[in-house]
Formats: structure tokens, sequence, C-alpha cells
């Protein structure tokens, strides 16, 4: 019988070994993310702000003009280019470390000001990258190597739902919390991902997708276990859907 | 434009700046030099630029990362607290080489200090202030024409070096207000950039980026950065020599205290002292020859700050010992009179003979 | 009907493929990849594999191509 390739790596998305961990969620978020630059055909128009953090080095991976931000800044570079250059599709690339703490204000601003920008947010509820120390994302309870009895809130406060705060801003056209913890969460994550790009390209405003991510390396789990954790402790704090959708004239 | 205006010094940066192809603008108010932002949010729209007031001096100088990755001539502008804000943005934009403009209208510090003029950002500025081994050229202006002049040579500079390039003045440049002229470039901007992020089109993609983990690479790239700015240092270098041919004293001092000095020199000249100035245009790259060959003519230069000391120690290090280095300073927000230079000439005048 | 190709350039051996397939045809290899992962791999002796793509899915590498049998008339993005 005669097959076809019905799935197989997007064009964007470099044939290049990622350093990220067995089973860690930016290689799935990547290759949705590279799915809908080809699909909406934008490649050659796309650039991409990476964050300080595991996704350091995205630009290896994504066959597209980018720009490497200092810690949390992204959102003010994307800005900048942006500005220069609005037909440009400009994304950025960001994790708990980069949008929730150290770059909160350029978060929230972006959004305020409406830029007509993209934020993939990474949500793994600890920063990878420097070794598994507490996010501003953490669960109550949740061990890191900076909350070794589980954090507290008397002394580390309460997570961040981000998404849940930026839909509040009147220049959020579009946000959004997704997962990729399963073969349904992601078909629908690559959804909000092509919602938020088509949001952009139309010029609503600024469009956000969080994703709930598994860091098994820093979670101390197996793959197959940390998904399990996204579902069954982080969905029930952090709930999945669309918190804004634009209002098409 | 060809006819005088009457502009206080920041309007006269800033339309400097749209005059020289600038067309993005992004900063956060801070006194003294909020009228630099003021002015750039009407007259950049209207010659189809962009102005943002940004949420913070941090966003502000990323912002500026971001438009000079993507080609555009782009100034920032703040006061020291929002300078200091700025360093780590500063040292991004030196690694990646990208070009822009940053204004200092230096206020007194240390900390939130005061909004009076001083000039106590000069290490900040001169020895880098970011971290990292790397250098952004210096422009001190101490007259509002002078700022136009500047500015307008700042944006070349900073695409010809591919660098940031600070003017850096003081509250009195800032608002006082003098004739200016402007004068159109003698050659219009145009970018021509390979290296710029447009979208990979018909290219291989662009990236700007500043972490290279191998240390082969990146002692390449830092070599290289040396060599880039020993280049700035041959060919940089601006100064003003004033009334030095035959004095016996030089007063050494920049900005607003170069032009208080001026008004010292014509009272002392006027007692029959044989006084001059001579005023680092460049900050850096500072004219130490000049202030070397000035050292072996005359006995004693006297170096004038509105800082606890930090030119000085330039001048010292061109000096080399062959001539006496005298320092008088006001701090604080304190601007020294003439009257003070003019008893401090005085003074080492009497002890000279 | 279908079948997976597992590169294993890009294979790390996470086995949430093998947690995805709904039915239960990809294992953990035995063998050690140029890359030192157990890879994931097909083994599908009565040719169950529909195509259905789900570990595909979910592959944070890349890794898998997915083949299906081609209809008339059907095209697949």
């Amino acid at each position: 019988m005669e097959m076809e390739m019905v799935s197989g790596r997007p064009k964007t998305l470099l044939p290049v070994p990622t350093h990220y961990c067995p089973g860690c969620g930016h290689g799935v978020i990547h290759r949705l993310v590279a799915e809908v630059i080809d699909g909406l055909g934008i490649r050659e128009k796309t650039v991409v702000v990476a964050p300080v953090g595991c996704a350091v080095l995205l630009y290896n991976y994504f066959d597209v003009d980018a720009y490497e931000a200092a810690h949390g800044r992204a959102p003010a570079i994307a800005t900048g280019c942006k500005r220069v250059n609005p037909e440009l599709v400009v994304f950025t690339y960001q994790g708990d470390g980069d949008f929730a703490a150290i770059g909160t204000a350029e978060a929230v601003h972006v959004a305020a000001r409406g830029e007509k920008i993209t934020t993939i947010f990474v949500n793994n509820a600890i920063y990878g990258m420097t070794g598994g120390q507490m996010a501003p994302t953490t669960l109550l309870g949740q061990k890191t190597t900076t909350t070794t009895s589980g954090r507290a809130s008397e002394t580390a406060g309460f997570p961040i739902r981000m998404s849940e705060m930026i839909a509040t801003l009147p220049g959020a056209a579009y946000v959004a919390r997704v997962s990729v913890s399963s073969p349904k969460n992601v078909a629908q994550a690559k959804m909000a991902v092509r919602k938020a790009f088509e949001t952009q390209i139309k010029g609503l405003g600024y469009s956000l997708v969080e994703f709930l991510s598994q860091c098994p390396t820093n979670w101390h789990m197996t793959p197959v276990e940390s998904v399990r954790w996204v579902e069954e402790q982080m969905v029930p704090y952090y709930p999945l859907g669309e918190f804004k959708v634009p209002k098409e004239e | 434009m060809t006819e005088k205006k009457f502009m206080a010094g920041n309007e006269a940066i800033a339309e400097a700046a749209v005059q020289a192809g600038c067309r993005c603008y992004f900063g956060y108010p801070i006194t003294p030099q909020n009228e630099i932002g003021e002015y750039m949010s009407w007259r950049l729209p209207q010659v189809g630029g962009c102005f943002i007031q940004a949420e913070s001096e941090v966003a502000a100088i990323y912002m500026v990362f971001g438009a000079a990755g993507a080609g555009a001539r782009v100034m920032t502008s703040s006061s020291s607290p929002g300078i200091s804000l700025m360093q780590e943005g500063i040292s991004y934009i030196a690694a990646a080489e990208l070009p822009c403009v940053i204004v200092n209208m230096m206020r007194a510090g240390p900390g939130l200090g005061g909004i009076q003029p001083s000039q106590s950002d000069y290490f900040q500025a001169t020895k880098g202030g970011g971290h990292g081994d790397y250098h952004m050229l210096v422009l001190a202006p101490h007259t509002a024409q002078e700022a136009v002049n500047l500015t307008m040579l700042a944006f070349d500079l900073a695409d010809k070096y591919r660098n940031p390039v600070m003017i850096l003045g003081d509250g009195n440049i800032g608002q006082m207000m003098e004739p200016v002229e402007f004068k159109s470039p003698e050659k219009p901007f145009v970018a021509r950039k390979e290296w710029i992020v447009t979208g990979a089109k018909n290219r291989p993609r662009n990236i700007i980026k500043t972490l290279f983990l191998d240390p082969v690479i990146l002692e390449k790239r830092n070599l290289a950065m040396g060599a880039k700015l020993r280049e700035a240092v041959k060919n940089e270098v601006r100064f003003e020599p004033y009334l030095i041919e035959d004095a016996d004293i030089v007063i050494a001092a920049y900005g607003t205290v170069a032009r208080i000095a001026k008004t010292a020199i014509k009272i002392l000249r006027e007692k029959g002292l044989k006084v001059g100035l001579l005023r680092p245009i460049s900050l850096y790259p500072f004219p130490y020859q000049a202030f070397a060959q000035t050292a072996e003519r005359v006995k004693s230069i006297l170096v004038v700050e509105m800082s606890l000391g930090q030119m000085v120690e330039d001048v010292k290090l061109a000096v080399c010992g062959k001539s006496r280095v005298h320092f008088y300073c006001r701090v604080g927000g304190m601007v020294p009179s003439y009257d003070e230079i003019v008893a401090e000439v005085e003074k080492i005048a009497k002890e000279a003979k | 009907m279908g079948k997976v190709v597992i590169d294993e350039e890009f294979c790390k051996g996470c086995t949430l493929c093998i947690n995805a397939c709904p039915q239960h045809l990809l294992r953990t290899a035995k063998r050690v990849s140029k890359t030192s992962y157990h890879p994931a791999e097909l083994v599908d002796p009565e040719g169950k594999c529909t195509g259905c793509g789900l570990c595909a899915l979910v592959c944070p590498d890349a890794a898998i191509q997915v083949y299906r049998e081609k209809k008339a008339g059907v095209k697949e993005k």
C-alpha cells in the first residue's frame, strides 16, 4: 500500500538536536509554534525574541530572524522591533522568571500598550536553567531548591496567574492558557497559538498563550510522571481556556 | 532649516536628533531632561517616527536595543539615576554592536540626589558603567549649538562604529536657552545594514545576540571590540584649546564648567594672568595627547569639575607628572562661580612665584 | 494502514510517545542510540498502526514521521 507522510518536522524547526531534557515541554512548544509559522506562511517575516532560561538558545532551532534578550526584557525589545517594522510578525518566547518575575513590568506594559506582538509564555512552575529554584508560578507546597520544605505562603507568597492578570488589560486582545500534557491538549494548544498569531496579523492587539509545561528534571520525575503532574497538580490552579478573545468589528 | 531658533538645550538636542534621521525615541521622565522626551512625543509623529514613553528606563533601553537591531536611528535620554538603570542594557547594546545615541543630563547624586547640575557620572560614562569590556563614545557639549552639532555627529559615529554613543550634559546645558541653527547633514542617512532584523527573506537568518558560551569565540569578539575602540581612539579625539598658546596655567574643564571657566579666564587675563582652557569635547576617547603636550609647556593645570574628582584622574594620567595638577570642585548640585575659579587660579599663580 | 518512523538522531527516549499510543505499539528499545539514549521503536507485527499521529503530537523532539495509507481525495495538513 502506498503511504504518504502526514506528520513530520515543520520546515521552520531546523533539524538540529535540541539541548532540552528528554520529555521537556519546550520541544513540543517549539514544534507547535514552528508548525503555525509554516501553516500561516510567515517564516520570512517572523522575528523571535529569545529569553534567558532554558530556551535562551532557541535561535539555534527556529529558522527566523532573532534577538537574544536580557532577562525579562523581551517584550521591550519586541516593541522596538515591531514599531520599526510593523509588517513583521514578532513574538517573544519566555519562561516564568522572564515573564512573571524580573520582566513583569515589561509583560504588563506590552499588553497595556496593546503592542501587536505575541508572547509564548512557558510556565513550568520552576526555574529550570539555573537548577530548580522557586518561580513565581511555583505551587504552594511544591519543593524546589529554594523551598526545600515546600513553598509556604507566609514566607514566599502565592503563585501568580499571569494569564488572568494580563487578560484584565484592554490592550490584551487574545489570552489563553494551554498545556502539552496529552495529545488532545497539544492539538488545542496549537489552535491557540494560531489564534494568537492571527490576532497579531490582524492588528487587533497583544496576544498571549501561556503553556503549562513539564520539567521532568527539576521536578525529579520521569517525563510520563511529569505530564501527569501538570494535569493533576497544575491545571487545578492554572485552569486551561481562553481568557480573552478579540472583539472583531 | 538654516535660520536661528532660540531653544533650550534639551529641545535642541531632540530636534538635532530628528534632523540626523532619528525616527525612534524611547524614554522615561526624569528631571532635568524631560523636555527631550516631551519634544519627541509630538515631533516624531510629524516625521512618521515612533515615540514611546516606556514603563521604566530599563524597558526604554531595551526598546532601543530592539529598534537599533531593526535598523532604525534611535535615541534615548535620561539623567543619572535613570542612566544607572540603563547600564545593563548599554552593555548588551555594545556587545551586540548596535548603534544608538544615549543622552545623559547629569544631576547631583549619588542615589536620588538632587536635580541641580553635576558632572559626577564621568566615570560611569567613560570607564564602563555596565559590565564587561566595552566603551561608549562620549561627547560633552558646552553650548546649545554644540549640543546640536554633537548630537548629529553622535548618530554618525554610532553607525560608523556600531556602538552606543553618549551625549554627556547636565541640567544647565539642558535648560538654558540659546540661539541654535540646524544644518542638514552632509550625507542623508541610509540604512544599508546586512545584519539587521527584517525577516529572513532570501537570506540566512540574522541573530542579534550577546551570549557566546565558547570562550574561544568570545575572546575573538572581545579582541575585535578592543580593536574597534582603538580605531575610535585614533580617529575621534575632539577638544578645544582656548588661549593656551601663551598660558602659564591651563584650566581643564568640560560642559557647563568650561563655560564658566571661559568667563574666569577673561577676568584673569584682564588682571594680567596668562590663563587658558583645554576643553575636552570627547571624553571617550579622552584627549590624553593634548594634555600631555600642554603639560610640557605649562607649570600648572587646574582641573575644575562638578564632582569629587573624576576627570582629574585622566588629566593626571595624561600629564604623567610633567606638570602640577590642581583640583577644584563643587558637588551636590552646586555650580562653581567664575569668582571661585578666578580665586583658585590666583592662588595657584601666587604659589608658583 | 499506517506506520511511524522514529529518527534516532533526535529521539531522547522520553517515552511520551509510548505513553500516548492508543494501540501500545511503541516500546523502549534495548539498544542504545548514537546519542546515548534508548530510543522508542515501533513494534507492529500485525500492522495495527493507524497513523493516528498521537505519538508525533506529544514528541518533544519532532523525531517522529507519521505515514498513512493514501486515500483518494482526502488531504491532511
